[in-house]
This record gives C-alpha cells, structure tokens and sequence, in this order.
C-alpha cells in the first residue's frame, strides 16, 4: 500500500476515535511527535524529583517526611510508565536517557525554579502538580494507546499529590504571622511558572495544530490554563492567600478569570538553559547515572553467570 | 523496543492479578537484569496501593503477536458465525431458564 493510502487510513482511524497500537503503521511524523512528547514527559518526572528531594531530610516531621518519600516514590514510578510507553515506539531507554544527560531533551521548566523554604513542598503540590494533572487528565484520551494507558496510571496516583501540597499550605496559612508570610511566599513565586507549564499560547505554539488534528493534544494550552485559574484561585482565596496578579478578576460574561500577561521571555529563558537551576538538575542526573554505573553491570554480570549455572 | 546494546538490562512485561480469582493483566514494561529484579521491580512500581497480590513476569523478546495489518483477514472467520451466540435461537414465550 501507497503511504498517502496509509496515511488516509490512519486518519479515518483518528477521527473514528480508534488507539493506535505500537505495531500499527503510523506516519513518521507522528511517531517522532510521540517520542518527543513522551520522553520529555518521562524527563520531567524524573528531574521532577530533584526540588523535592532537596527537602526529604529537611521535612518539619516524621509524618510529613514519609508524605513527601512516597510522593518523590510515585514519580520515579511515573517516570517508568512514561518511558516505557515511549519505547514501544522504537527508542530505547539508554538513547532517551543519554539525550537527557547531554542536554539534547528538554523537560519541563518548573523543575529549574529552587525550592527555598517547605512552603516551597505546598505550592509544588497543590500548583505544579495541580496543573500536571489538568494536562494529564486530558491526555488520557491521547490517541496512542501505550501514552493513554500510562496516564490512566498516572492520574489515578496524582491527585493525593495534589492534596497533601494544598494540606501543607492550609497548615502553614493558619500558623504564626511567619509562617503565613512563608506560605504567600512561596505561591508568589510558583504561580507564574505555573501557569506557563501549559506552554505558550496557542497562536504560537509550532505543534499545536498538528497534535490536535492527530489527536495526541485533546485541548489548547489556553483553555487548560484557563481551567487551572479557575479552579485554583477560589482554592487559594480559602486559605487566605493571595494570587499575585493585579489583573486578575472574575469575568461575569465569559465565566472565567482574566488574568495578567505572562512574561514568555523568562520562560523561554528558562526553556533555553538559563534558569536558576538548569545546570544543577542536570549535574545531579549525571552523577545518579554514573553513580550507578557499577551497579547496573554488576546486576548484569550476575544475572548472566546465574543463567550459566542454571544451564550447566 | 530490546535494546540493541549488550549493557542494558533486558526489557520485561509484567502482568498482575488484581485479586485471587482474576485473570493476570497486563500493565506495562520494566527493565531488570533477571527475573527476580523484574518481580520486585514490578511490586515496588506497579503495586504500590495494593493493586495485586500476584506479579508475572515475561521477557519482551518471548512474546508472539499477531500482525496488525492482517487483523481484518485474521480475524474474519468470527464474523460470520452468528449462530454462535445465543441470540440466534429464539426460544418460545413460555420457556424459561435458558
């Protein structure tokens, strides 16, 4: 069959809401889209593990340490789903990973802002992990089967991640005048990354149309960020804490909040290697990668001389 | 995708049974150098809110798969045997239990 014939054929299968399967035949295109997308998701769960880490000795107790160990447990987790999906697409783990070492993938922007204080723990949860799941949840009506299976996975295990963030800033937001200022604080500064984990608007993102059309993206940047204020600024308005946006008001005819200019140089900045901890994450992946070197020959090694005696 | 490289560890499917009495399911992929890392990998990813009690494991590179693109022709000889479901039988008013 002519590839414009398969082509076609793919489309109609789109449009009829049918999964593609990793054997099906699906244009080049759309394969590369897929491993792009897929493993700079899986990236980000991954290096998405580094701003929380920097807390788990530091956490205020026992009961907050073990929250924060399990959640940083379900990213590494997450992180496998996602490159597991991206595999049945014909990369291997090594190629994704090296790319990532070498600085050729990206990976969500928000993991290069540092985290200074525990509030800092609050607002990734409830904000970052908030507006992952917005993203998320659409995604698991992708049209890649392996993609949308790993995020019914994903989802299903977010929303506590969301909740134990909010928890931690309702807490600090009923403590002492300090700890209130350190709650504010900290939604200050995660608010704007936030809002631009979305992506650029729609009119500028170069994927968008294509994504849609092949039904990877089910929704535009725009309207999932809308969603996100939403929902989020009556959350924050409940614990007493402020959105630090002048221009931020309800709207009585859209129904929607309308919001202040985002600043898209920071996050090109940020996307480009420059931002405050661009060069850290990536340092700390490096050494885990290379820390881990002897133990990942010396499982093989083991493994292979047990095969043999088994033989024998 | 098995890696091509002789350094990685081997590409795993993991299948796990919910509950005592449920089919296996299949639930995603792992690496691991042997069987028993693929097994505990799998409990400490794939199980970690009670999601089974049982975990198989199988390598990648040992599973068989029909081919897509013959699926319509594969697949065919069931779709014209309709008398092999029930409905094809109509039964009189008064029987019951059948």
């Amino acid at each position: 069959m002519p590839d414009s014939q398969h082509e076609k054929r793919f489309q109609e299968r789109i449009d009829a809401e049918q999964k593609v399967e990793p054997r099906d035949w699906m244009p080049d295109d759309y394969r590369k889209m897929l491993v792009r997308q897929i493993s700079q998701h899986a990236h980000s769960e991954v290096v998405g593990m580094l701003p929380e880490g920097n807390w788990i000795t530091r956490a205020p107790s026992l009961h907050r340490k073990t929250i924060l160990l399990a959640k940083v447990q379900d990213e590494a987790g997450h992180g496998l789903y996602l490159y597991s999906a991206a595999e049945t697409l014909g990369i291997s783990r090594e190629e994704m990973i090296d790319q990532l070492l070498e600085g050729r993938a990206k990976y969500s922007s928000i993991f290069n802002y540092p985290t200074l204080t525990w509030a800092d723990m609050g607002a990734i949860g409830w904000l970052v992990d908030g507006a992952a799941i917005i993203n998320q949840v659409m995604l698991t009506r992708t049209s890649y089967g392996p993609y949308s299976r790993a995020m019914v996975r994903i989802c299903k295990e977010e929303s506590f991640h969301q909740r134990q963030g909010y928890q931690i800033l309702m807490t600090l937001s009923k403590g002492t005048p300090e700890q209130k200022a350190m709650a504010q604080d900290a939604l200050d500064r995660w608010w704007w990354p936030a809002l631009m984990m979305f992506g650029p608007s729609d009119k500028d993102s170069v994927h968008s149309v294509q994504s849609m059309k092949w039904k990877i993206k089910r929704q535009g940047n725009d309207e999932l960020r809308q969603t996100f204020i939403d929902r989020t600024v009556p959350q924050a308005e409940f614990i007493g804490l402020k959105v630090p946006d002048p221009d931020l008001k309800w709207n009585e005819k859209t129904q929607h909040y309308d919001f202040g200019k985002i600043d898209w140089e920071e996050f090109r900045n940020v996307i480009k290697g420059n931002g405050p901890c661009n060069r850290e994450r990536l340092a700390a992946r490096r050494k885990a990668h290379e820390d881990g070197a002897w133990v990942r020959a010396a499982a093989l090694a083991h493994a292979e001389k047990q095969a043999k005696k088994k033989a024998a | 995708m098995e890696s091509k490289n002789k350094n990685d560890w081997p590409l795993w499917e993991i299948f796990i049974q919910s509950k005592r009495g449920n089919d296996h399911k299949h639930v995603g992929s792992l690496h691991a150098a042997d069987a028993r890392m693929a097994i505990e990998n799998a409990r400490d990813v794939y199980t970690r809110r009670g999601e089974g009690n049982s975990i198989w494991a199988v390598r990648s590179a040992d599973v068989h798969a029909s081919k897509p693109e013959d699926q319509g022709a594969f697949f065919d000889p069931a779709d014209d045997k309709i008398y092999r479901h029930p409905t094809f039988y109509p039964l009189p008013e008064g029987v019951k239990y059948m």
